[in-house]
């Protein structure tokens, strides 16, 4: 018998696999049958609501939970603060929680609270984007630095020297379904419906604070509104709401409200960078020296000095930065930490050289190629070509600023690059008697498409409809499988269910030997039948009644390194926009993404990744930002209202273009979900400054900061 | 949320003599997109609710001597449609800016007119002139959406309304009903509208237990020209940075008569008498359009977040003047 090895098919074979396939659950998730955290009620539940901090910086001097458990409707209360030793970092945070009959008993237990709280208000700092104010303040501290070869020399030998300055403001989370729970008690287990990217992980950090053991809890997390790095944890609000429950003898269900979503579960840190960079005659970087600063909340870091210029390695760099410590909400990983805002604050400055050497930005991105990282100049140059002929960029690429009338037209481009490995996974696939298919796992489908992969993978393997085989994930009591962070899920998962069906199908295929007297080698699944070479030999239903009366259960795992996965992928984006310079508003015409990341296993939600993406790159570039109050140290638009997200209408006509050769599909699976999100913010803003011939330094770009950039004047 | 009673009137009649209880502790509740998000957030905590949507002489479009009554109930798709309004493209201008079908359906006319300033200090709790230990926040703290005109006393949030340049413009007048249902008072939309110089006042003249019912509008001669520009900065629900209503009585190409007024710069609708004096004897094209921008925000006083208003402000004069005479062209 030949070696058996795990591998994908060939290409041109696939009946599934690289096709556009609609998400399975989406007519769930349309007609709202598919139960959200948010949703789930079961009899008796209580709703809870919190009592938070309005000051950034404070020490609570009194409080009275008691109070409470006055008010008619109140079953449990639940304190966060030790008093004598917790000091209020930051505007929002959690102080008490009260769980109640109805919502708006637990909303008078609230204020039963906040009326005896008496507060010792400190200094606050929270101007971020300030680095003076912050070391005044004793608030900024060195991050440390970096360097290699001789920048000096090389400035002084360059061609062109640009200087600028450059920055992304910090935005938070802002997920659909807020992040919370239902935690009910059935006896000593705890029962946990989880707002999660990690229903494998969660249990733990359940059991231990609650002196229980992790085999009495069960996290459930079939659904997901929106997590994008943030949803991790058990967190503080979910084991209040299991230790209220507990008290109560009730289930609890407690999510956060908007404003508390918005100010303490999560943050994208801010940067902010001085930079100057220095290229040859031919328009090649020689010199990059940056310091930022910026913040991550309380903690005091900010974006990672290590990965700045990013993606590029020049052959002179310095890179140092401080971090400010500042009253403000930490912060999460955010959609492919911290790219998104190493890629602003780099491609932003590069761009401006490339004005400076009076070059095409395409011809100047093309010319630095060989200092990317990962050995991706190849790919680049390709997709560039792809992405360039979508948007047409050579017929509609005009110097800065030489529109007429008071819209005028740019164009933009930056690039990126993710590593998207596969994670870890196990799966227990059964096979059954009848012929039906079901696997177990404990992973999650963050609105990504986690079932229908599965399902492509474990249909295509075997031969079957979509309709044959059933994915049965988000339990913690299914087979531990990673968390859904780091575009490492569909790696994780499709290799292991790939290598598990495989498994399952050469043990029936052995089967189907021995009893149609066929050799194993040449067998096949498709169609619902085992061929032979072209020959029918007998039906799926007839192969899998050999296995006799009980299923066949075949593990799967992973990452291996056997071909089925791999990493890194690369993507370019250009976007043609309008810039309208009496008013400072941006107009998005067209959005090109051409992207790469290996075998594609549903290119239809491939390219809804992709477009989730630009549409989330498009908020942080031209609306979506926290706005920190210096007076009153608070997050003063922490409500869908002053928090500007754009809609529909505002997001232009948007160009996935999924970069697919042969080499791609040899590759194996690689993940795609954060990538697309990085370059947005580089490429509008090289568009704005493309049109306007200003540069519009610090991201979002707003009416307010174009108007402001356009008055001041001046060339990038 | 606190709780509340909640009456619902039959009558305008009925509706005054339900407000003016509780000594006026009490709220009105149209298509409620602002009102529910105030009680929400408890910034407004009246002890009474008072429903007045099925007031059925508070709606519909009727043409009475001299112009037009439109109830205060007409909601912002009536107004995008009715075909009575048709000789007043401003106020469709304003319907069709709403980019929010939900609001389009359920929002109101008399609602708009009596919307409660977007100031973020005062949606968070710091009064309606937001401050803090006595000191001013929009005038110490972040100010990006704050007025830019009127803006020297101790209130410095926009007016919320955006019919209001429109219908100033217009000539029009509010009818208000009450506090007893025999007092009527018929109020050109101007002097509607006052800024407040302590946090216990009101952004309009309203007392308790009155009631907006209908916006009178004169009737329009085929000589006018109106218009309305919203800079929005979203294509989806948003709030105007500024906007500009105008009037225009032409003579030919040349104005006669303007009223150029002015939205979400300062804590009343603005009237710009010098934007109109520009304009008067003159034909609009870009340079005279761009002149009266110039003129409306010649006297701005912006605060320190929100000198980039000064500019969209004057955009927004400058394009409802062209947009008025069929000459705006090229933007959105």
């Amino acid at each position: 018998m030949a070696e058996r090895k795990h591998a994908w098919g060939p290409r041109d074979q696939n009946v599934l696999i690289g096709k556009e396939i609609t998400r399975l659950d989406a007519p769930t998730t349309i007609v709202g049958s598919a139960k959200y955290s948010a949703d789930i009620n079961s009899k008796g539940t209580l709703f809870a609501k919190l009592v938070t901090c309005k000051h950034a910086h404070a020490k609570i001097k009194k409080i009275d939970i008691e109070a409470a458990k006055k008010v008619p409707g109140v079953k449990a209360v639940h304190l966060f603060k030790d008093i004598d030793e917790n000091e209020i970092k930051w505007d929002g945070d959690l102080i008490a929680a009260v769980a109640a009959e109805r919502a708006e008993q637990a909303a008078d237990g609230v204020k039963a609270i906040e009326a005896t709280i008496e507060y010792e208000v400190l200094e606050h700092f929270v101007d971020e984007e300030n680095l003076e104010a912050g070391k005044t303040a004793e608030r900024a501290k060195e991050l440390g630095s970096a360097s290699e070869g001789d920048v000096e020399a090389a400035i002084k030998g360059a061609k062109v020297v640009h200087k600028g300055y450059y920055g992304i403001q910090t935005i938070s989370h802002m997920c659909l379904e807020p992040h919370g729970s239902h935690c009910e008690w059935k006896g000593d287990d705890l029962d946990v419906h989880l707002s999660t990217q990690n229903v494998s992980g969660t249990a733990g950090q359940f059991a231990e604070p609650l002196g229980i053991d992790e085999a009495n809890v069960t996290i459930t997390g079939n659904y997901e509104g929106g997590g994008f790095g943030s949803k991790f944890q058990a967190d503080e609000w979910g084991l209040a709401a299991a230790k209220m429950a507990k008290e109560a003898g009730r289930p609890v269900r407690l999510m956060l409200d908007r404003a508390t979503e918005l100010k303490t579960a999560g943050t994208r840190p801010s940067g902010f960078v001085e930079v100057t960079v220095a290229a040859d005659a031919e328009g090649k970087v020689v010199a990059w020296d940056s310091h930022h600063w910026g913040t991550d909340g309380p903690g005091g870091g900010g974006v990672d000095v290590q990965q700045l210029p990013y993606p590029f390695k020049f052959p002179n760099f310095k890179r140092s930065q401080t971090g400010l410590e500042c009253n403000t909400g930490p912060n999460r990983a955010w959609r492919a930490p911290p790219h998104p805002q190493l890629c602003a604050m780099t491609q932003t400055a590069l761009d401006d050289l490339a004005a400076k050497l009076g070059m095409n930005s395409y011809d100047f991105f093309l010319k630095n190629l060989e200092f990317t990282l990962n050995d991706k100049a190849g790919t680049y140059a390709e997709e560039m070509a792809i992405a360039a002929k979508a948007i047409g960029w050579q017929e509609k690429w005009h110097p800065r600023g030489e529109g007429k009338g008071p819209v005028k037209r740019g164009l933009g481009m930056a690039l990126h690059r993710w590593g998207g490995g596969a994670g870890p996974c196990t799966c227990e696939i059964k096979v059954h008697p009848d012929g039906s298919v079901e696997t177990f796992l404990g992973s999650q489908d963050i609105g990504t498409g986690t079932r229908t992969i599965i399902s492509i993978v474990l249909a295509e393997t075997f031969g079957l409809p979509l309709s044959g085989v059933k994915v049965n994930l988000g339990s913690s009591k299914y087979p531990t499988s990673g968390a859904s962070g780091g575009s490492i899920t569909v790696g994780g998962v499709s290799g292991a269910h790939r290598r598990a069906a495989q498994d399952a199908l050469w043990t029936i295929f052995d089967k189907v030997a021995e009893k149609y007297k066929v050799e194993a080698d040449g067998l096949s699944a498709r169609e619902g039948k085992i061929f032979a070479g072209k020959k029918e030999v007998c039906s799926w239903k007839d192969a899998c009644r050999l296995i006799g009366p009980m299923p066949l259960v075949v593990k799967g795992e992973g990452p291996k390194k056997d071909g089925l996965t791999a990493d890194q992928v690369g993507g370019v984006q250009m976007v043609d926009l309008s810039v309208d310079t009496e008013t400072g508003n941006v107009r998005i015409h067209k959005f090109v993404c051409v992207q790469d990341c290996g075998l594609i296993l549903d290119e239809l939600t491939a390219k809804s990744q992709v477009l989730g993406a630009l549409i989330m790159g498009i908020a942080y570039s031209l609306s979506e930002e926290r706005i920190m109050d210096n007076k009153t140290g608070r997050y003063i638009n922490a409500d869908l209202k002053n928090y500007k997200l754009p809609r529909i209408g505002d997001v232009g006509e948007l160009v996935a273009i999924m970069h697919q050769p042969a080499s791609e599909y040899d590759r194996g699976v690689v993940g795609l979900g954060e990538p697309p999100v990085i370059a947005p913010g580089a490429a509008i803003s090289n568009a704005v400054a493309n049109a306007i011939g200003v540069r519009v330094p610090v991201l979002p770009l707003t009416p307010k900061r174009v108007l402001d950039a356009l008055k001041k004047g001046g060339n990038a | 949320m606190s709780s509340f009673e909640f009456a619902s009137p039959r009558t305008e009649a009925e509706a005054v003599e339900l407000l003016a209880a509780h000594d006026g502790q009490t709220a009105v509740l149209a298509g409620g997109t602002d009102l529910v998000s105030l009680l929400k957030a408890d910034i407004v905590t009246p002890q009474r609710v008072v429903d007045i949507t099925n007031i059925s002489s508070m709606k519909g479009v009727t043409s009475v001597t001299g112009g037009l009554l439109v109830g205060a109930l007409t909601t912002l798709d009536e107004i995008l449609v009715h075909p009575l309004l048709a000789g007043h493209p401003s106020l469709a201008h304003v319907a069709d800016g709403v980019h929010a079908i939900q609001i389009q359906s359920a929002g109101t006319l008399g609602g708009d007119l009596c919307h409660l300033p977007n100031c973020w200090y005062f949606r968070n709790g710091y009064g309606l002139l937001g401050t803090l230990n006595g000191e001013s926040l929009p005038a110490e703290g972040r100010s990006d959406f704050h007025a830019i005109l009127g803006n020297q006393g101790p209130a410095k949030f926009v007016s919320a309304s955006r019919f209001a340049p429109a219908l100033i413009a217009l000539g029009a007048k509010v009818r208000i009903v009450g506090p007893t249902p025999d007092q009527v008072t018929l109020l050109p939309i101007e002097y509607f509208y006052v800024t407040p110089k302590s946090s216990d006042q009101r952004v309009t003249v309203l007392t308790p237990g009155q009631l907006v019912t209908h916006v009178w509008l004169p009737e329009v001669s085929s000589t006018l020209a109106s218009a309305t520009y919203e800079v929005l900065q979203l294509e989806g629900l948003d709030y105007p940075l500024a906007s500009a209503g105008v009037a225009l009585e032409m003579n030919g190409r040349l104005v006669t008569e303007a009223r150029v007024v002015l939205g979400h710069v300062a804590p009343t609708p603005w009237v710009s008498h010098d934007a109109a004096e520009v304009l008067k004897g003159r034909s609009i094209d870009e340079a005279t359009a761009q002149a009266a921008g110039d003129a409306a925000v010649a006297r701005a006083t912006p605060l320190a977040h929100n000198e980039y208003k000064v500019q969209i402000a004057r955009t927004a004069v400058k394009r409802a003047l062209l947009r008025a005479v069929g000459q705006l062209e090229g933007v959105s």
